[in-house]
Protein backbone atom coordinates (compact mmCIF):
# COMPACT_ATOMS: atom_id res chain seq x y z
CA UNK A 1 0.00 0.00 0.00
CA UNK A 2 1.07 3.75 -0.55
CA UNK A 3 -0.50 6.55 0.85
CA UNK A 4 -0.47 10.43 -0.76
CA UNK A 5 -0.53 13.20 1.81
CA UNK A 6 -1.34 16.27 0.59
CA UNK A 7 0.41 19.07 2.57
CA UNK A 8 -1.11 22.28 3.40
CA UNK A 9 0.97 24.91 3.80
CA UNK A 10 1.70 28.76 2.75
CA UNK A 11 4.25 28.48 0.50
CA UNK A 12 7.17 28.96 3.42
CA UNK A 13 5.87 26.48 6.39
CA UNK A 14 3.89 23.32 6.64
CA UNK A 15 0.71 23.67 8.41
CA UNK A 16 0.64 21.49 11.55
CA UNK A 17 -2.37 19.63 10.11
CA UNK A 18 -0.65 18.31 7.67
CA UNK A 19 1.61 16.19 10.27
CA UNK A 20 -1.52 14.88 12.17
CA UNK A 21 -2.79 13.66 8.27
CA UNK A 22 0.75 12.04 8.23
CA UNK A 23 0.01 10.52 11.50
CA UNK A 24 -3.36 9.17 10.13
CA UNK A 25 -1.44 7.95 7.29
CA UNK A 26 0.95 5.95 9.23
CA UNK A 27 -2.46 3.96 11.26
CA UNK A 28 -3.17 2.87 7.69
CA UNK A 29 0.58 1.74 7.64
CA UNK A 30 2.31 1.60 3.85
CA UNK A 31 4.66 4.14 1.92
CA UNK A 32 3.87 7.58 3.12
CA UNK A 33 4.60 10.46 0.14
CA UNK A 34 3.67 13.85 0.20
CA UNK A 35 2.58 15.74 -2.38
CA UNK A 36 3.94 19.67 -2.08
CA UNK A 37 2.22 22.05 -4.34
CA UNK A 38 2.53 25.63 -4.94
CA UNK A 39 4.39 28.49 -5.78
CA UNK A 40 8.04 29.14 -5.04
CA UNK A 41 7.46 26.48 -1.87
CA UNK A 42 10.97 24.88 -2.51
CA UNK A 43 11.48 25.89 1.34
CA UNK A 44 8.16 23.47 2.10
CA UNK A 45 9.11 20.52 0.56
CA UNK A 46 12.41 20.94 2.35
CA UNK A 47 10.76 20.81 5.27
CA UNK A 48 8.25 18.31 4.27
CA UNK A 49 11.63 15.91 3.35
CA UNK A 50 13.05 15.93 7.22
CA UNK A 51 9.43 14.92 8.79
CA UNK A 52 9.31 11.69 10.26
CA UNK A 53 8.22 8.36 8.19
CA UNK A 54 8.33 10.33 4.93
CA UNK A 55 9.61 8.10 1.94
CA UNK A 56 9.28 10.37 -0.82
CA UNK A 57 8.10 13.82 -1.62
CA UNK A 58 6.47 15.08 -4.92
CA UNK A 59 7.27 18.73 -5.81
CA UNK A 60 4.82 20.86 -7.90
CA UNK A 61 6.36 24.53 -7.86
CA UNK A 62 4.47 26.59 -10.24
CA UNK A 63 2.61 29.95 -10.26
CA UNK A 64 -1.01 28.29 -10.97
CA UNK A 65 -0.50 26.46 -7.92
CA UNK A 66 0.50 29.43 -5.51
CA UNK A 67 -2.67 29.86 -3.66
CA UNK A 68 -4.17 26.19 -3.56
CA UNK A 69 -6.94 26.98 -6.18
CA UNK A 70 -9.14 23.49 -6.47
CA UNK A 71 -9.67 24.13 -10.53
CA UNK A 72 -5.93 23.69 -10.62
CA UNK A 73 -4.65 21.72 -7.89
CA UNK A 74 -7.40 18.83 -7.83
CA UNK A 75 -6.53 17.70 -11.35
CA UNK A 76 -2.88 17.26 -10.27
CA UNK A 77 -4.10 14.99 -6.91
CA UNK A 78 -6.09 12.63 -9.61
CA UNK A 79 -3.68 12.00 -11.72
CA UNK A 80 -1.65 11.26 -8.84
CA UNK A 81 -3.93 9.68 -7.08
CA UNK A 82 -4.17 6.72 -9.66
CA UNK A 83 -1.01 5.08 -8.27
CA UNK A 84 -1.91 5.37 -4.86
CA UNK A 85 -4.42 3.26 -2.50
CA UNK A 86 -4.75 6.39 0.04
CA UNK A 87 -4.91 9.74 -0.60
CA UNK A 88 -5.07 12.09 2.55
CA UNK A 89 -5.88 15.75 3.42
CA UNK A 90 -6.35 17.84 6.86
CA UNK A 91 -9.79 18.42 7.18
CA UNK A 92 -9.34 22.54 6.71
CA UNK A 93 -10.92 24.62 4.87
CA UNK A 94 -7.57 23.89 2.29
CA UNK A 95 -8.39 20.03 2.25
CA UNK A 96 -12.27 20.25 2.60
CA UNK A 97 -12.09 22.55 -0.97
CA UNK A 98 -10.05 20.76 -2.70
CA UNK A 99 -10.17 16.90 -1.99
CA UNK A 100 -13.88 16.48 -3.11
CA UNK A 101 -12.75 17.95 -6.57
CA UNK A 102 -10.13 15.34 -7.00
CA UNK A 103 -12.33 13.12 -5.75
CA UNK A 104 -15.10 13.52 -8.48
CA UNK A 105 -12.41 13.42 -10.85
CA UNK A 106 -11.69 10.23 -9.86
CA UNK A 107 -14.86 8.40 -9.38
CA UNK A 108 -14.24 8.15 -5.84
CA UNK A 109 -17.15 8.60 -3.15
CA UNK A 110 -14.47 10.68 -0.55
CA UNK A 111 -14.69 9.67 3.28
CA UNK A 112 -15.05 13.26 4.94
CA UNK A 113 -13.40 13.92 8.32
CA UNK A 114 -12.02 10.91 9.77
CA UNK A 115 -11.45 10.27 13.33
CA UNK A 116 -10.22 6.88 13.61
CA UNK A 117 -8.49 4.27 11.24
CA UNK A 118 -9.92 0.84 11.78
CA UNK A 119 -8.45 -0.76 9.02
CA UNK A 120 -7.22 0.07 5.11
CA UNK A 121 -10.81 0.04 4.51
CA UNK A 122 -12.44 1.10 6.98
CA UNK A 123 -13.16 4.42 9.59
CA UNK A 124 -14.57 6.25 11.71
CA UNK A 125 -16.59 9.29 11.40
CA UNK A 126 -18.52 12.02 13.42
CA UNK A 127 -21.64 12.74 11.71
CA UNK A 128 -24.69 14.47 13.17
CA UNK A 129 -22.52 17.04 14.71
CA UNK A 130 -20.84 14.99 16.45
CA UNK A 131 -23.72 13.17 18.03
CA UNK A 132 -23.03 9.96 16.38
CA UNK A 133 -20.08 8.29 15.25
CA UNK A 134 -20.56 5.90 12.04
CA UNK A 135 -17.78 3.08 10.61
CA UNK A 136 -17.90 2.99 7.19
CA UNK A 137 -16.13 1.02 5.01
CA UNK A 138 -15.15 1.93 1.54
CA UNK A 139 -15.08 -0.28 -1.53
CA UNK A 140 -13.84 2.29 -4.34
CA UNK A 141 -10.06 1.10 -5.39
CA UNK A 142 -8.53 4.41 -4.48
CA UNK A 143 -9.51 5.83 -0.90
CA UNK A 144 -9.83 9.45 -0.78
CA UNK A 145 -9.77 10.86 2.65
CA UNK A 146 -9.33 13.92 4.67
CA UNK A 147 -8.73 13.70 8.14
CA UNK A 148 -9.69 15.59 11.29
CA UNK A 149 -6.47 16.62 13.64
CA UNK A 150 -7.67 16.53 16.70
CA UNK A 151 -7.75 13.12 16.30
CA UNK A 152 -4.55 11.72 15.47
CA UNK A 153 -1.12 12.48 16.69
CA UNK A 154 1.23 14.68 14.88
CA UNK A 155 4.59 12.98 13.63
CA UNK A 156 7.48 14.66 14.42
CA UNK A 157 9.07 17.78 11.71
CA UNK A 158 12.51 16.21 12.44
CA UNK A 159 13.87 12.79 11.62
CA UNK A 160 13.23 11.32 8.05
CA UNK A 161 15.20 11.96 4.68
CA UNK A 162 12.94 11.76 2.14
CA UNK A 163 13.74 12.24 -1.64
CA UNK A 164 12.27 15.08 -3.22
CA UNK A 165 11.20 14.28 -6.85
CA UNK A 166 9.98 17.40 -8.79
CA UNK A 167 6.33 16.58 -10.80
CA UNK A 168 4.95 19.22 -12.87
CA UNK A 169 1.11 21.15 -12.95
CA UNK A 170 -1.51 20.38 -15.24
CA UNK A 171 -1.16 23.70 -16.47
CA UNK A 172 -4.24 27.09 -15.32
CA UNK A 173 -7.59 26.13 -15.57
CA UNK A 174 -8.41 29.25 -16.18
CA UNK A 175 -11.69 29.02 -14.37
CA UNK A 176 -10.67 30.75 -11.20
CA UNK A 177 -7.98 33.35 -9.88
CA UNK A 178 -6.98 34.59 -6.51
CA UNK A 179 -7.59 38.32 -5.74
CA UNK A 180 -6.68 38.28 -1.66
CA UNK A 181 -6.79 37.12 1.67
CA UNK A 182 -7.38 39.16 4.99
CA UNK A 183 -5.61 37.35 7.87
CA UNK A 184 -6.03 38.59 11.00
CA UNK A 185 -2.82 39.11 12.52
CA UNK A 186 -2.11 37.46 15.70
CA UNK A 187 0.61 36.89 18.07
CA UNK A 188 -1.34 33.97 19.52
CA UNK A 189 -1.09 30.49 19.07
CA UNK A 190 -3.20 28.58 16.06
CA UNK A 191 -6.80 28.44 17.25
CA UNK A 192 -6.85 24.38 15.87
CA UNK A 193 -3.53 23.25 18.05
CA UNK A 194 -3.32 25.48 20.63
CA UNK A 195 -2.82 23.71 24.09
CA UNK A 196 -5.17 26.36 25.90
CA UNK A 197 -7.94 28.11 24.27
CA UNK A 198 -10.54 30.83 25.64
CA UNK A 199 -13.97 31.17 24.17
CA UNK A 200 -16.46 33.93 24.09
CA UNK A 201 -20.16 33.46 22.97
CA UNK A 202 -22.81 35.93 22.87
CA UNK A 203 -22.89 36.85 26.85
CA UNK A 204 -20.09 39.29 25.92
CA UNK A 205 -22.20 41.39 24.26
CA UNK A 206 -20.28 43.42 21.88
CA UNK A 207 -16.88 43.72 19.85
CA UNK A 208 -15.59 45.98 22.98
CA UNK A 209 -16.42 43.89 25.81
CA UNK A 210 -14.91 40.78 23.68
CA UNK A 211 -11.41 42.60 25.36
CA UNK A 212 -11.90 40.66 28.14
CA UNK A 213 -11.67 37.21 26.24
CA UNK A 214 -8.36 38.53 25.22
CA UNK A 215 -6.21 39.47 28.43
CA UNK A 216 -7.36 36.11 29.84
CA UNK A 217 -6.13 34.55 26.98
CA UNK A 218 -3.22 36.23 26.73
CA UNK A 219 -2.63 36.24 30.81
CA UNK A 220 -2.84 31.94 29.77
CA UNK A 221 -0.64 31.70 26.46
CA UNK A 222 -3.91 30.48 25.30
CA UNK A 223 -5.85 31.26 21.55
CA UNK A 224 -9.05 32.58 21.26
CA UNK A 225 -12.06 30.73 19.88
CA UNK A 226 -15.88 31.97 19.73
CA UNK A 227 -19.47 30.38 19.14
CA UNK A 228 -21.27 31.20 16.01
CA UNK A 229 -23.47 33.84 17.93
CA UNK A 230 -20.16 36.05 18.55
CA UNK A 231 -19.15 35.60 15.35
CA UNK A 232 -22.35 36.74 13.72
CA UNK A 233 -22.39 39.36 16.18
CA UNK A 234 -19.34 40.72 14.36
CA UNK A 235 -17.19 40.45 18.03
CA UNK A 236 -14.61 38.12 16.64
CA UNK A 237 -13.46 37.10 12.75
CA UNK A 238 -15.13 34.49 11.76
CA UNK A 239 -12.08 31.92 11.74
CA UNK A 240 -12.77 31.96 15.23
CA UNK A 241 -15.64 30.00 15.33
CA UNK A 242 -15.74 26.96 17.09
CA UNK A 243 -18.15 23.85 15.97
CA UNK A 244 -19.35 21.56 13.33
CA UNK A 245 -19.49 23.94 10.98
CA UNK A 246 -16.00 26.00 12.40
CA UNK A 247 -12.97 24.01 13.56
CA UNK A 248 -12.38 21.42 15.60
CA UNK A 249 -10.22 21.95 18.68
CA UNK A 250 -9.03 19.71 21.69
CA UNK A 251 -6.79 21.76 24.03
CA UNK A 252 -5.71 20.61 26.88
CA UNK A 253 -7.84 23.40 28.49
CA UNK A 254 -10.97 25.12 26.90
CA UNK A 255 -12.69 28.07 28.81
CA UNK A 256 -16.00 28.69 27.59
CA UNK A 257 -17.58 32.01 28.56
CA UNK A 258 -21.04 33.28 28.38
CA UNK A 259 -21.56 30.63 25.91
CA UNK A 260 -24.63 28.55 26.53
CA UNK A 261 -23.53 25.25 24.73
CA UNK A 262 -25.87 24.60 21.85
CA UNK A 263 -24.75 20.53 20.30
CA UNK A 264 -23.09 22.74 17.02
CA UNK A 265 -20.85 24.56 19.54
CA UNK A 266 -20.22 21.08 21.52
CA UNK A 267 -19.37 19.31 18.50
CA UNK A 268 -16.49 21.57 18.02
CA UNK A 269 -14.83 21.15 21.95
CA UNK A 270 -16.57 18.37 23.45
CA UNK A 271 -12.74 16.45 23.11
CA UNK A 272 -10.86 18.85 24.93
CA UNK A 273 -9.05 17.28 27.70
CA UNK A 274 -10.62 19.97 30.56
CA UNK A 275 -13.64 22.12 30.18
CA UNK A 276 -14.34 25.23 32.25
CA UNK A 277 -17.55 26.48 31.60
CA UNK A 278 -18.48 30.69 33.07
CA UNK A 279 -22.22 31.35 32.52
CA UNK A 280 -25.01 33.17 34.59
CA UNK A 281 -27.64 30.61 33.92
CA UNK A 282 -27.05 27.00 36.36
CA UNK A 283 -29.00 25.81 33.71
CA UNK A 284 -27.00 26.21 30.82
CA UNK A 285 -26.31 22.83 28.49
CA UNK A 286 -23.02 23.91 28.41
CA UNK A 287 -22.16 23.01 32.30
CA UNK A 288 -23.63 19.60 31.68
CA UNK A 289 -19.75 18.56 29.97
CA UNK A 290 -17.75 20.89 31.83
CA UNK A 291 -15.72 19.52 34.67
CA UNK A 292 -15.15 23.08 36.46
CA UNK A 293 -18.70 25.27 35.88
CA UNK A 294 -18.90 28.69 37.80
CA UNK A 295 -22.27 30.00 38.12
CA UNK A 296 -22.14 33.74 38.03
CA UNK A 297 -21.29 37.04 35.89
CA UNK A 298 -18.66 37.08 33.45
CA UNK A 299 -18.13 40.81 33.60
CA UNK A 300 -17.34 40.00 37.20
CA UNK A 301 -15.54 36.36 36.87
CA UNK A 302 -13.33 36.74 34.23
CA UNK A 303 -11.20 40.03 35.36
CA UNK A 304 -10.70 37.94 38.67
CA UNK A 305 -9.63 35.16 37.00
CA UNK A 306 -7.28 37.01 35.10
CA UNK A 307 -5.92 39.12 37.69
CA UNK A 308 -5.27 35.83 39.80
CA UNK A 309 -3.42 33.51 37.50
CA UNK B 1 -29.60 34.36 -15.42
CA UNK B 2 -30.92 31.27 -14.47
CA UNK B 3 -30.24 29.94 -10.72
CA UNK B 4 -30.28 26.23 -9.58
CA UNK B 5 -30.82 26.09 -5.81
CA UNK B 6 -30.19 22.36 -4.53
CA UNK B 7 -31.31 22.13 -1.21
CA UNK B 8 -31.87 18.74 1.18
CA UNK B 9 -34.52 17.37 3.72
CA UNK B 10 -32.79 17.22 7.03
CA UNK B 11 -33.39 16.34 10.58
CA UNK B 12 -33.86 19.99 12.28
CA UNK B 13 -30.75 21.47 13.78
CA UNK B 14 -32.63 21.87 17.01
CA UNK B 15 -33.05 18.27 17.40
CA UNK B 16 -30.68 15.98 19.55
CA UNK B 17 -30.60 12.47 17.14
CA UNK B 18 -31.06 9.40 18.84
CA UNK B 19 -28.59 6.21 17.27
CA UNK B 20 -31.16 3.22 16.53
CA UNK B 21 -30.69 0.18 18.69
CA UNK B 22 -29.91 -1.84 15.73
CA UNK B 23 -26.71 0.42 15.18
CA UNK B 24 -27.93 0.75 11.34
CA UNK B 25 -28.05 4.83 11.43
CA UNK B 26 -30.06 7.26 13.58
CA UNK B 27 -33.83 7.47 14.40
CA UNK B 28 -35.67 9.60 11.81
CA UNK B 29 -39.12 8.14 13.19
CA UNK B 30 -41.44 11.08 13.57
CA UNK B 31 -38.39 13.60 14.12
CA UNK B 32 -38.91 16.78 12.90
CA UNK B 33 -37.41 17.79 9.41
CA UNK B 34 -36.38 21.16 7.63
CA UNK B 35 -34.36 22.61 4.90
CA UNK B 36 -30.77 21.94 5.70
CA UNK B 37 -29.73 25.58 7.31
CA UNK B 38 -26.99 26.01 4.48
CA UNK B 39 -29.09 25.77 1.74
CA UNK B 40 -32.25 27.95 3.16
CA UNK B 41 -29.38 30.61 3.11
CA UNK B 42 -28.64 29.66 -0.54
CA UNK B 43 -32.06 29.77 -1.54
CA UNK B 44 -32.02 32.99 0.31
CA UNK B 45 -29.03 34.22 -1.48
CA UNK B 46 -30.87 33.10 -5.05
CA UNK B 47 -33.58 35.02 -4.01
CA UNK B 48 -31.42 38.08 -3.18
CA UNK B 49 -29.98 37.87 -6.41
CA UNK B 50 -33.56 37.77 -8.53
CA UNK B 51 -34.57 40.72 -6.55
CA UNK B 52 -31.59 42.74 -7.37
CA UNK B 53 -32.49 42.25 -11.12
CA UNK B 54 -29.12 39.68 -11.64
CA UNK B 55 -31.33 36.58 -12.02
CA UNK B 56 -34.39 35.49 -13.72
CA UNK B 57 -35.52 32.68 -12.65
CA UNK B 58 -34.79 30.32 -9.68
CA UNK B 59 -34.90 26.57 -9.88
CA UNK B 60 -35.13 24.59 -6.87
CA UNK B 61 -34.22 20.52 -6.65
CA UNK B 62 -34.08 17.86 -4.31
CA UNK B 63 -33.25 14.64 -3.90
CA UNK B 64 -35.02 12.40 -1.51
CA UNK B 65 -38.65 10.88 -0.41
CA UNK B 66 -41.95 12.15 -1.63
CA UNK B 67 -42.19 14.57 1.85
CA UNK B 68 -39.20 15.93 0.84
CA UNK B 69 -42.03 18.27 -1.54
CA UNK B 70 -42.60 20.21 1.88
CA UNK B 71 -39.09 21.28 1.27
CA UNK B 72 -39.30 22.09 -1.81
CA UNK B 73 -42.56 24.12 -0.55
CA UNK B 74 -40.21 26.20 1.91
CA UNK B 75 -37.97 27.22 -0.75
CA UNK B 76 -40.48 28.11 -3.25
CA UNK B 77 -42.31 30.51 -0.17
CA UNK B 78 -39.32 31.97 0.28
CA UNK B 79 -39.16 32.95 -3.53
CA UNK B 80 -38.03 29.76 -5.49
CA UNK B 81 -39.86 29.89 -9.08
CA UNK B 82 -39.76 26.14 -9.45
CA UNK B 83 -39.27 22.63 -7.56
CA UNK B 84 -37.85 19.37 -8.91
CA UNK B 85 -37.74 16.30 -6.35
CA UNK B 86 -36.02 13.32 -7.06
CA UNK B 87 -37.63 11.02 -5.43
CA UNK B 88 -35.76 7.92 -4.16
CA UNK B 89 -36.37 6.02 -0.90
CA UNK B 90 -32.70 5.42 -0.28
CA UNK B 91 -31.31 7.25 3.09
CA UNK B 92 -30.56 10.17 2.15
CA UNK B 93 -28.73 10.61 5.78
CA UNK B 94 -26.38 7.41 6.05
CA UNK B 95 -25.36 4.85 3.77
CA UNK B 96 -27.75 5.66 0.91
CA UNK B 97 -27.48 8.31 -1.71
CA UNK B 98 -24.06 9.71 -1.11
CA UNK B 99 -22.24 12.98 -2.38
CA UNK B 100 -21.08 11.66 -5.19
CA UNK B 101 -24.43 10.25 -6.24
CA UNK B 102 -25.77 13.66 -5.89
CA UNK B 103 -23.32 15.22 -7.62
CA UNK B 104 -24.09 13.00 -10.85
CA UNK B 105 -27.77 13.53 -10.42
CA UNK B 106 -27.16 17.72 -10.55
CA UNK B 107 -25.13 17.32 -13.06
CA UNK B 108 -27.56 15.32 -14.97
CA UNK B 109 -30.13 17.97 -14.17
CA UNK B 110 -27.52 20.80 -14.92
CA UNK B 111 -27.25 19.83 -18.36
CA UNK B 112 -31.31 20.24 -18.90
CA UNK B 113 -31.28 23.12 -16.97
CA UNK B 114 -28.73 24.80 -18.30
CA UNK B 115 -28.49 27.44 -15.42
CA UNK B 116 -25.62 30.06 -15.30
CA UNK B 117 -24.96 29.77 -11.84
CA UNK B 118 -25.65 26.58 -8.28
CA UNK B 119 -25.97 28.10 -5.17
CA UNK B 120 -25.74 25.06 -2.26
CA UNK B 121 -24.99 24.75 1.17
CA UNK B 122 -21.55 24.04 2.35
CA UNK B 123 -22.15 20.74 3.90
CA UNK B 124 -26.10 19.41 4.80
CA UNK B 125 -25.77 18.78 8.88
CA UNK B 126 -26.67 15.43 8.92
CA UNK B 127 -23.48 13.46 7.37
CA UNK B 128 -21.55 16.31 7.38
CA UNK B 129 -19.06 15.41 4.17
CA UNK B 130 -18.98 18.74 2.46
CA UNK B 131 -18.61 17.35 -0.71
CA UNK B 132 -21.00 18.03 -2.89
CA UNK B 133 -20.61 21.55 -4.55
CA UNK B 134 -17.01 20.86 -4.89
CA UNK B 135 -17.94 17.58 -6.95
CA UNK B 136 -20.36 18.81 -9.21
CA UNK B 137 -17.97 21.39 -10.05
CA UNK B 138 -15.50 18.78 -10.68
CA UNK B 139 -18.27 16.94 -12.79
CA UNK B 140 -19.28 19.89 -14.91
CA UNK B 141 -16.03 21.42 -15.49
CA UNK B 142 -16.89 24.74 -13.67
CA UNK B 143 -15.22 27.23 -10.87
CA UNK B 144 -16.15 26.93 -7.38
CA UNK B 145 -16.73 29.26 -4.70
CA UNK B 146 -16.81 27.35 -1.41
CA UNK B 147 -17.97 28.50 2.00
CA UNK B 148 -18.83 32.18 0.60
CA UNK B 149 -19.44 34.73 2.80
CA UNK B 150 -20.03 37.05 -0.17
CA UNK B 151 -21.03 36.59 -3.25
CA UNK B 152 -20.88 39.92 -6.39
CA UNK B 153 -21.97 39.44 -9.75
CA UNK B 154 -20.96 41.48 -12.82
CA UNK B 155 -21.64 39.74 -16.26
CA UNK B 156 -19.87 36.66 -16.04
CA UNK B 157 -17.56 37.54 -13.57
CA UNK B 158 -18.10 36.05 -10.20
CA UNK B 159 -16.18 37.48 -7.15
CA UNK B 160 -16.56 34.95 -3.96
CA UNK B 161 -15.29 36.08 -0.54
CA UNK B 162 -14.58 32.72 1.26
CA UNK B 163 -14.31 31.89 4.77
CA UNK B 164 -11.21 29.92 5.24
CA UNK B 165 -9.25 28.74 8.15
CA UNK B 166 -6.92 31.77 8.05
CA UNK B 167 -9.37 34.60 7.20
CA UNK B 168 -11.58 35.95 4.54
CA UNK B 169 -10.21 34.67 0.71
CA UNK B 170 -11.44 36.50 -2.15
CA UNK B 171 -11.32 34.65 -5.50
CA UNK B 172 -12.55 35.80 -8.90
CA UNK B 173 -14.70 32.80 -10.92
CA UNK B 174 -15.65 32.88 -14.19
CA UNK B 175 -19.26 31.88 -14.67
CA UNK B 176 -20.96 29.15 -14.69
CA UNK B 177 -19.93 28.92 -11.31
CA UNK B 178 -20.57 26.52 -8.21
CA UNK B 179 -21.40 28.52 -5.13
CA UNK B 180 -20.92 26.89 -1.59
CA UNK B 181 -22.59 28.97 1.03
CA UNK B 182 -21.30 29.89 4.59
CA UNK B 183 -23.38 30.55 7.79
CA UNK B 184 -22.67 35.05 7.42
CA UNK B 185 -23.96 34.94 3.70
CA UNK B 186 -27.24 36.22 5.15
CA UNK B 187 -29.86 35.60 7.10
CA UNK B 188 -32.69 34.00 5.58
CA UNK B 189 -36.09 35.55 5.60
CA UNK B 190 -39.39 34.12 7.52
CA UNK B 191 -41.75 33.16 4.48
CA UNK B 192 -44.47 35.50 4.86
CA UNK B 193 -48.35 33.42 4.85
CA UNK B 194 -49.34 35.04 1.49
CA UNK B 195 -45.78 33.92 0.26
CA UNK B 196 -46.57 30.05 1.57
CA UNK B 197 -49.66 30.30 0.06
CA UNK B 198 -48.51 31.01 -3.19
CA UNK B 199 -45.51 28.52 -3.03
CA UNK B 200 -48.36 26.04 -2.82
CA UNK B 201 -49.24 27.14 -6.88
CA UNK B 202 -46.00 26.72 -7.73
CA UNK B 203 -44.76 24.01 -10.82
CA UNK B 204 -43.51 20.74 -9.05
CA UNK B 205 -41.99 18.37 -11.32
CA UNK B 206 -41.39 15.31 -9.81
CA UNK B 207 -38.51 12.91 -11.39
CA UNK B 208 -37.16 9.22 -11.24
CA UNK B 209 -33.32 9.04 -11.23
CA UNK B 210 -33.10 6.25 -13.56
CA UNK B 211 -34.81 8.83 -15.88
CA UNK B 212 -31.51 10.51 -15.02
CA UNK B 213 -29.50 7.62 -15.50
CA UNK B 214 -27.90 7.70 -12.07
CA UNK B 215 -27.59 4.76 -9.99
CA UNK B 216 -27.60 5.10 -6.22
CA UNK B 217 -26.15 2.01 -5.37
CA UNK B 218 -23.73 3.26 -1.81
CA UNK B 219 -19.84 3.14 -2.07
CA UNK B 220 -19.68 3.50 1.66
CA UNK B 221 -21.19 0.95 3.53
CA UNK B 222 -22.17 1.60 6.92
CA UNK B 223 -20.64 -0.69 9.46
CA UNK B 224 -22.18 0.86 12.72
CA UNK B 225 -23.51 4.21 13.80
CA UNK B 226 -23.09 4.22 17.76
CA UNK B 227 -23.17 7.09 19.97
CA UNK B 228 -19.92 8.60 21.08
CA UNK B 229 -18.22 8.27 24.36
CA UNK B 230 -20.30 9.81 26.71
CA UNK B 231 -18.38 13.08 28.42
CA UNK B 232 -18.43 13.18 32.54
CA UNK B 233 -19.45 16.30 33.42
CA UNK B 234 -21.19 18.65 35.56
CA UNK B 235 -18.64 19.88 38.25
CA UNK B 236 -18.81 23.36 39.92
CA UNK B 237 -16.73 25.48 41.92
CA UNK B 238 -18.00 28.31 43.88
CA UNK B 239 -15.31 30.78 43.20
CA UNK B 240 -12.60 31.87 41.13
CA UNK B 241 -9.83 30.88 44.14
CA UNK B 242 -11.55 27.28 43.65
CA UNK B 243 -11.38 27.44 40.29
CA UNK B 244 -7.76 28.75 40.27
CA UNK B 245 -6.58 26.09 42.39
CA UNK B 246 -8.29 23.52 40.84
CA UNK B 247 -6.75 24.20 37.53
CA UNK B 248 -3.65 24.33 39.15
CA UNK B 249 -3.42 21.12 41.55
CA UNK B 250 -5.86 19.02 40.77
CA UNK B 251 -6.22 19.45 36.84
CA UNK B 252 -2.98 20.46 36.52
CA UNK B 253 -3.39 22.06 33.20
CA UNK B 254 -1.74 25.88 33.77
C1 LIG C 1 -26.31 25.15 10.50
C2 LIG C 1 -25.84 25.64 11.82
C3 LIG C 1 -24.50 25.57 12.11
C4 LIG C 1 -24.02 26.04 13.31
N1 LIG C 1 -22.70 25.93 13.57
C5 LIG C 1 -22.21 26.40 14.74
C6 LIG C 1 -20.83 26.30 15.07
O1 LIG C 1 -20.02 25.79 14.29
N2 LIG C 1 -20.41 26.81 16.24
C7 LIG C 1 -21.27 27.39 17.15
O2 LIG C 1 -20.81 27.85 18.21
N3 LIG C 1 -22.58 27.48 16.88
C8 LIG C 1 -23.06 27.01 15.69
N4 LIG C 1 -24.39 27.15 15.42
C9 LIG C 1 -25.22 27.99 16.31
C10 LIG C 1 -25.70 27.31 17.58
O3 LIG C 1 -26.88 26.60 17.31
C11 LIG C 1 -25.98 28.37 18.67
O4 LIG C 1 -26.93 29.28 18.19
C12 LIG C 1 -24.75 29.15 19.11
O5 LIG C 1 -23.69 28.26 19.42
C13 LIG C 1 -25.07 29.99 20.32
O6 LIG C 1 -23.98 30.81 20.67
P1 LIG C 1 -23.82 31.31 22.18
O7 LIG C 1 -23.73 30.13 23.08
O8 LIG C 1 -22.72 32.28 22.20
O9 LIG C 1 -25.14 32.15 22.39
P2 LIG C 1 -26.40 31.87 23.32
O10 LIG C 1 -26.96 30.53 23.08
O11 LIG C 1 -27.27 33.04 23.20
O12 LIG C 1 -25.76 31.83 24.75
C14 LIG C 1 -25.25 32.94 25.43
C15 LIG C 1 -24.96 32.50 26.85
O13 LIG C 1 -24.33 33.56 27.55
C16 LIG C 1 -24.80 33.57 28.88
N5 LIG C 1 -24.62 34.92 29.40
C17 LIG C 1 -25.20 36.08 28.97
N6 LIG C 1 -24.74 37.12 29.68
C18 LIG C 1 -23.90 36.63 30.60
C19 LIG C 1 -23.12 37.21 31.65
N7 LIG C 1 -23.13 38.54 31.89
N8 LIG C 1 -22.36 36.41 32.41
C20 LIG C 1 -22.34 35.07 32.19
N9 LIG C 1 -23.04 34.46 31.22
C21 LIG C 1 -23.80 35.24 30.43
C22 LIG C 1 -26.24 33.16 28.77
O14 LIG C 1 -26.69 32.60 30.01
C23 LIG C 1 -26.20 32.12 27.65
O15 LIG C 1 -26.04 30.81 28.17
C24 LIG C 1 -24.91 26.63 14.24
C25 LIG C 1 -26.26 26.69 13.95
C26 LIG C 1 -26.73 26.20 12.76
C27 LIG C 1 -28.19 26.28 12.47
Amino acid sequence: MSILVIAEHDNKTIANASLNAIGAAHKIHGDIHVLVAGSSCGQVADAAAKIAGVAKVLKADAPELGHGLAENLAPLIADLGKDYSHVLAPSSTFGKNVLPRAAALLDVQQISDISAVIDADTFERPVYAGNAIATVKSSDGIKLITVRGTNFDAVAAEGGSAEIEDISSKGDSGLSSFDKLDVVESDRPELTSANIVVSGGRGLGSKENFAIIEKLADKLGGAIGASRAAVDAGYVANDMQVGQTGKVVAPSLYIAVGISGAIQHLAGMKDSKVIVAINKDADAPIFEIADYGLVGDLFEIVPELTDKL
Amino acid sequence: MKILVPIKRVVDYNVKVRVKADQSGVELANVKMSVNPFDEIAVEEAVRLKEAGKASEIVVVTIGPEKAQEQIRTAMAIGADRGILVKTDAPIDLGGVEPLAVAKTLKALVEKEKPDLVIMGKQSIDDDSNQTGQMLSALLGWSQGTFASKVEIDGDAVKVTREVDGGLETLSLKAPAIITTDLRLNEPRFAKLPDIMKAKKKELEVVEPAALGVDYTPRLSIVKVVEPPKRVGGGKVSSVDELVDKLKNEAKVI
